[in-house]
């Protein structure tokens, strides 16, 4: 009797769902999130690298110079940047602002233009410093 | 094996007691994190085409190197809560003891190595 042959009804999750903005920036928020943790390895290597030594900091300078370390790069930057916009967005929210059904929408699109648009304008700076 | 169903066993147990509380740091961490981060972006670009001396030079400057130590621990606290928060939700049951003494385990080294490096470098004599 106690014995629960089947397992249990769950409530539907999202595949039930058409895809929207902000259900695709919550996603983005948390798998920016979860890359920005494993980021942070690279950050790491890198001053542990420069408190080393010239050969060490030579290695890790070779890396970030490199064509998959500008995509490290490139990546680490759109996240962090993205990460930081959308949690501007949900502090807002916090405060109990822009939490309508349009409000949101537009805070989500305006999430990831504001990501992708920041993240040109620092690569820009890059290579005019650079 | 009880026959108490789950919902039965949780009931009046109450929250565990400290939710709150790190909802509230995920917040704080989050406006500190921010700040730090438009600190260490432009820490970074103005290191982008230094030398090896330069780079150190610059980490030798308490401010500098102040600076980056506030960042890497408001963001490793920060990424230990939201990484806590994701195995709480989507690790499985048998897996959430492991995975949260590993999300511990990487925190404390990431935080230990860049804290290390930023010591060494800010006391170190090149």
């Amino acid at each position: 009797m106690s014995q629960i042959q089947k397992p249990r009804p769950l409530s539907p999750h999202i595949m039930i769902y058409r895809l929207r903005m902000t259900m695709l920036m919550s996603g983005f928020h948390r798998a920016t999130g979860l890359a920005l943790y494993f980021g942070m390895v690279f950050l790491t290597w890198w001053l542990v690298a420069a408190a080393s030594g010239p050969n060490a900091f030579g290695w890790a300078s070779w890396f970030f110079g490199s064509f998959l370390g500008y995509i490290v790069m490139l990546g680490f930057s759109w996240g962090l940047i993205h990460h930081a916009v959308g949690g501007v967005r949900h502090l807002i929210w916090d405060l109990g602002i822009g939490l309508s059904k349009e409000a949101s929408m537009r805070w989500a699109i305006g999430t990831i233009i504001a990501s992708v648009a920041i993240t040109i304008l620092l690569w820009l700076v890059v290579l005019i410093v650079a | 094996m009880s026959i108490r169903t789950p919902m039965g066993r949780a009931r009046g147990m109450g929250a565990a007691g400290h939710g709150v509380g790190e909802f509230w740091h995920q917040r704080v961490t989050s406006v500190t994190s921010l700040v730090l981060a438009i600190g260490m972006i432009f820490i970074l670009l103005t290191l982008a085409t230094s030398t090896y001396a330069e780079v150190r030079a610059t980490f030798a400057n308490p401010l500098v190197g102040g600076w980056m130590a506030l960042t890497v621990i408001s963001f490793v606290y920060h990424m230990y809560i939201g990484a806590q928060e994701v195995i709480m939700e989507y690790g499985p049951k048998t897996w959430k003891l492991g995975l949260t003494l590993a999300n511990t385990g990487f925190c404390l080294m990431i935080a230990a190595a860049c804290l290390f490096a930023l010591i060494k470098m800010s006391f170190g004599v090149l």
